[in-house]
Parts: structure tokens; sequence; C-alpha cells
């Protein structure tokens, strides 16, 4: 196709992209740097009879019009970035200075808010996406043995927990688990402790949010497998079947080998998805003991008295390097794979 | 062709078959039992202090004086607004689907026919686009979109998902156009075609499973979409998801908590019903970019 012809037919998608991708990880980028201006005080003398006294005020009609002036908010350099909310680079200092042991150093660190939302979320990811390539590629090898004549209504009930958006998926569980409900009231007769619940434990609720997030990624890794397992060629199995080899080692040596492309696939995708988790936090109502990056930035975003933009641009150019580094090993392997083929 | 030699002994048929129906109750059940309770009062549902009422309905019984009730619909959708949501996730929905088809099928066309070095970086840089958590967007839009003044209204919102809907709907249509064979291209070319009479009349016609998945897709995230429209949208204008978490948060309203249990499975029937006649097309679309590429 000519450069001409494929300008124009690449055109529209193309502007979508940079205008509404593009352009706002730019704008966050320039964000970051700035910071909301602090409200403009004055003093104010009061005079009674028995003295003066003067008091400091905050002066609204002043810090309004600062505002309106400049509404991105005073130039901050690096300083959100570094701050207690961010990377909290004095904190750290202190705390290193100040602590004796190793074990109470990382205590510290992981009670800033930065660090306990990074590390929730690649704990998530790290027992998420694991799991659910176990338990999908299981459940494809579990249907495909099935009669084909049945396989399309149980295909159907597998992919529910996928379709759902994570916010409904969430809720229709935590209103199972939560001390009100079916499963939650059922584990506190079981336990014979009636205060057992979801919000008294940060384990707990960690738990249930890994499992809420195999249970709704495993149908995607399913349908990839299953699909994937369709293409292995018969033959190869067949003789295997006829050297004596087990089951297992026909999936090990044989099946496995042949889907390995698709696994990488399936591993990088929900590696991406799992990275940006936070609906479950809101519909499991999970904030207090679990905070992901993504929840945050949601966090400064619908914050009430002035929106945090400075801090959730940081917040978000720090996730896009974390996911840069996820990216980074394949997007070279890609470029070195690329190279060789031309 | 099975020739029988893969004997699957009486164990392992059984094995296979209890975790099956294990695995459809823990993937099923959560939805079967909010559609259950659903038609509950709230007292039943989160029993305080037995989870049996929800199927004896002991206090929908008293409160109502029936077994089922449709209370919490009726209301949600009348006196929680309900209905405007869904107007407006209709509106959404239409308007995201229509435009990134239309976008996309372009893009992707091009893609799929251009030999040259960029189009391959451009399905790369689509790739990292995908990538990009959506909140992180979100972070970026608000403060342009307040200062223009182009907050809150639905046509913004349309726009923002298209353009995030891009990357996967590219990827999934390049995949299905390196499906049609370039010959069909290059005949209609050398009978006077333009690429884009080529495009119209020769090779949509073909397109049309691809088509119809990819727009599939498109619809669920319309349709799904909690972080953009929840942020991006006022009050006034909410679509579906962000609603139902609207519910959530005044918990103090007695009928408010049964609200969100309707208004979760009245969002979630039409998506099911969808999934059930369009399974096939989903299922090729979530493979046609894993097995392929």
């Amino acid at each position: 196709m000519p450069n001409k012809t494929f300008f124009w037919f690449f055109l529209p998608t193309g502007l979508a992209m940079i205008l509404f991708i593009g352009l706002p990880i730019i704008s966050t980028g320039i964000q970051s740097f700035y910071a909301q201006h602090d409200q403009i005080v004055k003093e104010v003398k009061k005079c009674d009879p028995f003295g003066c006294t003067v008091s400091i005020v905050v002066d609204n009609e002043e810090t309004s019009k600062i505002r309106e002036a400049k509404p991105l908010g005073k130039f901050n350099g690096f300083g959100t970035y570094t701050d207690r909310n961010h990377l909290a680079v004095d904190e750290i200092r202190k705390f290193w200075n100040e602590t004796d042991s190793f074990g109470a150093f990382i205590d510290q660190v992981t009670n800033l808010p930065f660090y306990k939302a990074l590390i929730f979320t690649l704990t998530y990811c790290l027992f998420v996406t694991p799991n659910v390539l176990l338990l999908g590629f299981v459940i494809a090898l579990s249907l495909n043995a099935v009669a084909r004549k049945i396989r399309g209504p149980l295909i159907f009930g597998t992919i529910l927990p996928m379709i759902v958006t994570p916010l409904v998926g969430s809720l229709v569980l935590f209103w199972m688990i939560d001390s009100q409900g079916i499963i939650g009231a059922n584990i506190q007769n079981l336990m014979n402790d009636p205060y057992l619940s979801l919000k008294s434990s940060k384990t707990l609720t960690w738990i249930t949010i890994i499992i809420y997030g195999i249970w709704h990624h495993s149908p995607f890794a399913f349908v990839v497998f299953y699909a994937a397992l369709q293409t292995v060629p018969q033959e190869p199995v067949e003789a295997a079947i006829i050297d004596g080899a087990s089951r297992f080692q026909r999936i090990k040596h044989i099946v496995l080998p042949h889907i390995y492309p698709v696994v990488t696939f399936v591993a990088l995708i929900s590696l991406m998805d799992n990275f940006r988790v936070f609906e479950p936090i809101i519909g499991f109502s999970a904030e207090g003991s679990a905070q992901s990056l993504s929840w945050l930035i949601y966090d400064n975003l619908v914050n009430e008295e002035v929106i945090l933009f400075g801090s959730a641009a940081a917040t978000s150019i720090m996730t896009i390097v974390g996911i840069a580094i996820l990216l980074a090993p394949v997007l070279i392997r890609t470029w070195k794979e690329f190279r060789i083929a031309r | 062709m099975d020739y029988g030699l893969d004997k699957k002994t009486t164990s392992l048929k059984t094995f296979n078959t209890i975790f099956i129906i294990v695995w459809l109750l823990i993937a099923c059940f959560p939805f079967i039992w909010t559609f259950w309770g659903s038609f509950k009062v709230r007292a039943d549902f989160f029993s305080r202090s037995d989870w049996w009422y929800a199927i004896s309905a002991f206090n929908t019984l008293i409160e109502t004086g029936g077994k089922f009730t449709t209370n919490a619909y009726s209301q949600a959708w009348t006196e929680g607004e309900f209905w405007k949501a869904s107007k407006n996730t209709v509106i959404v929905t239409i308007f995201v689907v229509s435009i990134s088809l239309f976008l996309g099928t372009l893009g992707a066309y091009a893609l799929s026919r251009s030999t040259r070095n960029y189009a391959f970086w451009l399905l790369i840089l689509a790739l990292i686009f995908r990538a990009m958590p959506h909140i992180t967007l979100v972070s970026g839009y608000l403060f342009p979109f307040f200062e223009l003044q182009i907050w809150g209204i639905l046509p913004t919102t349309i726009v923002v998902l298209v353009a995030i809907n891009q990357p996967f709907t590219l990827w999934l249509l390049y995949s299905f156009f390196k499906t049609v064979p370039r010959e069909l291209d290059e005949s209609a070319l050398i009978d006077g075609c333009s690429y884009f009479q080529t495009f119209r009349h020769i090779i949509m016609p073909v397109m049309w499973p691809g088509v119809i998945t990819a727009g599939l897709f498109s619809l669920m995230l319309a349709y799904n979409d909690f972080t953009v429209t929840a942020l991006l949208l006022n009050q006034e204008n909410h679509t579906m998801v962000p609603k139902i978490q609207s519910y959530l948060g005044t918990n103090q309203h007695e009928g408010n908590l049964m609200w969100a249990v309707s208004s979760v499975v009245s969002a979630t029937a039409p998506l099911f019903i969808l999934v059930m006649f369009f399974q096939r097309q989903i299922i090729s679309g979530l493979t046609a970019g894993a097995i392929k590429g």
C-alpha cells in the first residue's frame, strides 16, 4: 500500500490515539511537576477592650484568585515525587538512621502509602498470575475431555466471571463473603467466632481479593488455552501413547511445548491487567487494609476539597514506569526478532 | 481422528466430572445467588441473625406478604433513577461501538496491507498503549477537560472510550484482516478500484465475522467501564456501573443496598444474554491475537 493511502486510512484512529492516549500521558507528566497552591493566609488584628490579638486566617479571596490565575498550581519540580506520599526519600533516610534492625526498617517503610500500595500491587500480581495460568490450563484440559455436545453450555458457565465488570464481579462475591452473607455467616458458625469478618483482618482481605482475581481472570486463560489445545497435532500424541507415555508425560513433553507461545501471551496480558488492579478494592470496600497504585490515583482524583492533580500525576507516572519495566523484556525480544527477520 | 487410543480410566473420568462441576459451581453460583437474593428484602439477603432467611424469605414474607418481591427493582429504576443510567449506557455503548468499528476497520486494514516497517512499529505502539492503566490516562484528562469545560458530558466520555478501545480493536481486526487473502485486493485494484473502493466493496463484505467480534469487545468495554465513566461524567450523566457504586456509598438508607443488588442483576442480564448468543465470536476474538501472534 502506498504511503499516502496508508496515511489517510490510518489518520482517524492514529489521531484518536495520539489525542487521547499520547497527549494525556504527556499531560500527566507535566502535571506531576506541579502541586496545588497553598492557602494564602493573612494576619488579622482584632482589638477589644482587653487588648489586641493577632490571628492568622485563610484569605479565601486571594486563594481563589491565585487558583484561577494559575490553575495548574505552583511549580514543584520533583518535590511531589519525593514527598511523604510518594517515594518518601527523607522519611526513608530517617528510618534508616533511627531503626536498629533491618526488619524494623522494612516495617516502617512498608507503612508509607506509596510502598504499601506497591507491595499490595506486586503481591497481587505475584499470586494471581501463576494461579490464573494453572487453573485456566487445568479447566481447559478438563473441558477438552468432555463430550463435544455438552461443551457449549459448560464454556458459557466458565466464562461468566470474565465478562462482568470487575466492580460487579467483586460486589457479587463480597455480598456472599461478607459477615452477613451466606458464606461469611457459615464460616463464622464453623469457626465459632461471631466477630470473624473480612474487614477485621488484613491478611483475610488480601487473600479474598487475590481469590477474586483468580476467579475473574482464569476464564480468559481458559479460553485461550482451550483454543490452543484444539491445534495440538494428534500424531505425536498417539505415538507417545503407543510408546507407553503416561498422561502426565504426554502433557509435559508434547502439549505444553506446543502451546508455550500462547502461555507467554496469556502471562503477559494477565500481568498487565493485574498490575492495574483497582475496582475490586472498591467492590470489597477494602480501602482500609489493601491499597493498590491505581487506587491511590483514584483516591487523589476524588478528593473532596481540592483534586490533587500533581499527586495523582506523580503516582501515575511511576505506575507507567512500573508497566514499562514489566513490558521491557517482551519489547526487547520482539525487537530482536524483528531485526533478525529483516 | 480419534482411534480410541487414548483410554481414560473410570477414576480419571469421575475425577474430571467432579472437578468441572465444582468449578462451574464456583463460577456461576455467585450470580445465581445474587439473582435469587435480588427478589428479597435487605433483612433477608443480608441477614444479621440467620443466613437461611435468604432462602426461607422470613422477613420478605413479613414486610411484603409474598416470598418474592420486586420492590428493589421498581425503586431502583424509578426513585434511584437507574432508568437514566441505563439510557446513558445505551447511548454511550451505541456510539462507542459504531465509532470504534469505523476507525478500527480503516486503520487495521491499512496496517494489514502495508509491508513497511512503520506498520510494525505502530502495532507495537498500540500494544504499549493497551498496557496503560486507564486510571493514569484519566489523571491526564481531568485537568485539561476542566479547563476546556468539556468535563462531565457524554460526548467527551464517548470519544475517550473510543480512543482507549482503539489499540485492542486494531490488534483484533488486524489479525482478522490478515486472514483475508491479498489476491482479493490485488484483483480489485487491477480492475480499477481505488483502495477505498476495494476496502468498501470487496474486503468489508467478507470481514463480517471479524467486525462482529470487534464490535462485541467494544461493547463490553463501553458497557463495563467504571474508571472512565465514574471520573469523567457528572452525577446526572452517570452510566450504570458508576451508578451502582453510588448506591453503595449511602449505606444508611434502608433500601439502597438492595438497589445495588437489583441494579447489578439488571446490568448483568443483558450482557449474559448477549454472550449466550455470541459466545463463538467472543472466543474466536480472544484467541485470534494469541494463536497467530
